[in-house]
């Protein structure tokens, strides 16, 4: 087992499975991605888009259909689970139901027959990473769900494997310990000084733990950057849904100037950035609730009158569904102080009103 | 109100009426007959109230069939068990084939006694088929006796019973949540370790179930101890004795001592192979919250 890898690499990686019908589709198409030392990368995207797939993949619990997975100059997507010695978080925890805690956690250095007396102080190690000492003599059963994704995360992490590979782990929390959890996973990794590769569904998760995220639809990489370039860039229009576009609008196309694009549709007037080469005479615009002010523009400019047809109150501000007098939705995030049925302008910065073209 | 004394004062769910049936069921036709066996038992024909129970004990062909039996069942449920473990282990993947050999394997089970006894008799009879055909292949010319003795009964309970062991193990194993043998191999653990650290110790219990299910259904052995075995000698099962002491002997009491002793060693081996059961973990065999 390699500890001293310098990188993780998937080359073309590609799995199919028989669709209805019996025709092949690709769960996962062409995944390539280098994964360095001491790197979190997240893999992000809807359910069925591939991300799990892939983590199986690098796994060895399933085998590829195409392309390869190399550790430095090491191929080892030929390798069966138990030789490449990664060490996994399954989403519904997989701990060993007839095995204590300390065993649970000791299972992988038993199999690489260490013995018990080296054994013990690395599985209280473990432990104490995840603060669960004094648990060790207890069931799974008799732990809960925050405690037991802890000892999966424990038995993880106590081979030091090279690469720590976690599906969901955090989908059967509730909210409180999921952010706790969260901030636990990164303190533990940045402790490792390993690499770890979370599959999430949770552009939050994702946001907060990454150091890159790799943001996947069926099957396909759509992007692949740093949290804040997917955050405030998205390289499609798929990733700016995902990652919190909410408003997403399909209209004309009046004019281009260098990466200005000026589009019109009904009473909506609205400048944006370009950020995909368009095609045709429509174009989609993609803006988040949150960076459109209630208010007016710098002289007059992007600005939309609407009236207030539905409120959210969320504490510091208010979700608000503003409709224009053409009937265009528009979610808008606003003063609490707004109420139903007021007519209010809205304000879009032309920088982040981005430009995709239309579907 | 406290909610104890509410209820206290709750009507009686008149769902449990639906029990009803089941326990007038297991009333007239188990703890009664039982009983009454068990009360005529102690009333012999003739000597005082252990007179049935001294007399199988100390005749000769009366308790060696405790043995006879017990050499018939225990092997017959040790070869189905231990057969129908590892083959069960191998069909809990689904595969194209998977459903093929599973419904070869159980077809068995819709065969009688009788009828297995039949074809048993012909095909591995000294002028069976079986006998024919190594003859005529020169691999083995003398004699063949596969019936009329012990290895007859003893393949007709392994063909009769093996389906069952075989159907149990099988639900056993596909309970055990496969993401475990998931787990265990990412943290090293080959084909081999799978079995014997996850689904080994997590099958025990269901196996020791299996184990006293197929026992006590071969330790009953009646119509083949009779079709192909030898009754009078080396098959003279405890169930022949009994049979003998009601319907040839027309001795009721003696009878229904026997099936008291036969139900007794059925019941310490159960209670054996169970308490043993409780050394190993009995909880769910899930791997978590779903």
């Amino acid at each position: 087992m390699k500890h001293d890898f310098k990188e993780l690499k998937l080359d073309r990686v590609t799995r199919q499975f028989a669709g209805a019908g019996g025709k092949a589709f690709n769960a996962l198409d062409e995944l390539t991605l280098t994964v360095k030392r001491g790197e979190f990368i997240c893999l992000l995207g809807p359910s069925g888009c591939g991300k799990s797939t892939a983590l199986n993949c690098i796994a060895g619990l399933m085998q590829l259909s195409g392309g390869s997975i190399w550790l430095d100059e090491q191929r080892i997507d030929t390798l069966p689970p138990e030789k490449r010695g990664f060490g996994m978080v399954f989403q519904n925890y997989a701990l060993f139901p007839h095995m204590s805690v300390a065993k649970n956690i000791g299972f992988g250095l038993k199999m690489r027959g260490v013995p018990p007396a080296d054994m013990r102080p690395r599985v209280a190690h473990a432990l104490k990473l995840v603060q669960l000492t004094g648990q060790e003599h207890k069931l799974p059963g008799q732990l809960s769900g925050g405690q037991q994704q802890r000892v999966a995360i424990a038995r993880a992490i106590v081979i030091e494997p090279p690469l720590i590979l976690m599906d969901e782990p955090l989908s059967n929390l509730d909210a409180k310990l999921r952010i706790e959890t969260r901030a636990e996973i990164r303190r533990i990794h940045r402790e490792l000084d390993r690499a770890t590769i979370y599959v999430t569904h949770d552009q939050d998760e994702a946001l907060s733990l990454a150091d890159r995220i790799v943001v996947m639809k069926d099957g396909v990489v759509q992007q692949i950057g740093t949290p804040a370039e997917v955050y405030a860039q998205p390289a499609n229009l798929h990733v700016a849904r995902f990652m919190g576009y909410r408003n997403v609008l399909e209209l004309d196309v009046a004019r281009e100037d260098g990466d200005r694009v000026e589009l019109r549709g009904g009473d909506v007037l609205i400048t944006g950035v370009r950020k995909q080469p368009l095609k045709g005479a429509r174009a989609a615009v993609a803006v988040r609730p949150e960076e459109i002010s209630v208010g007016e523009g710098p002289g007059g400019l992007n600005t939309i009158a609407g009236r207030v047809e539905n409120v959210e109150y969320s504490g510091r501000d208010s979700l608000l569904d503003v409709v224009t007098s053409s009937g265009t939705l528009l979610h808008v995030r606003g003063p609490v102080t707004t109420a139903l049925n007021d007519i209010v302008r809205v304000y879009v910065p032309v920088e982040r009103a981005l430009v995709y073209p239309a579907e | 109100m406290t909610t104890a004394a509410a209820k206290s004062r709750m009507p009686l769910d008149p769902a449990l009426l639906l029990v009803v049936p089941a326990a007038a069921f297991m009333l007239l036709l188990f703890v009664y007959p039982f009983l009454y066996g068990l009360l005529l038992s102690f009333n012999p024909k003739e000597g005082n109230w252990l007179a049935n129970y001294r007399f199988f004990f100390t005749t000769d062909n009366e308790w060696p069939t405790i043995w006879t039996t017990l050499k018939l069942a225990l092997p017959a449920t040790l070869i189905n068990v231990g057969f129908a473990l590892p083959i069960a282990y191998k069909m809990r993947v689904k595969s194209r084939y998977q459903r093929w050999i599973t419904t070869i394997l159980v077809v068995p089970i819709t065969l009688g006694t009788v009828l297995i006894a039949e074809g048993m008799l012909i095909y591995f009879g000294p002028k069976g088929w079986l006998s024919q055909a190594l003859q005529f292949l020169h691999l083995y010319d003398g004699p063949i006796r596969l019936t009329h003795n012990y290895w007859g009964v003893l393949i007709s309970l392994v063909i009769s019973g093996f389906p069952f062991a075989f159907l149990l193990i099988l639900s056993y194993i596909t309970g055990i949540d496969p993401v475990l043998a998931r787990a265990a191999a990412t943290l090293g653990a080959g084909p081999k370790s799978q079995f014997r650290h996850i689904y080994l110790p997590l099958l025990a219990p269901g196996l020791a179930m299996c184990f006293c299910l197929a026992f006590v259904q071969a330790f009953s052995v009646f119509p083949s101890a009779i079709l192909l075995g030898s009754p009078a000698g080396p098959t003279r099962v405890i169930s022949i004795a009994a049979y003998e002491a009601a319907f040839e002997q027309y001795d009721y009491a003696l009878a229904s001592a026997i099936a008291m002793i036969m139900g007794l060693v059925q019941l310490i081996i159960v209670a054996a192979v169970l308490a043993l059961r409780n050394v190993f973990y009995r909880g769910p065999v899930a791997g978590g919250k779903g």
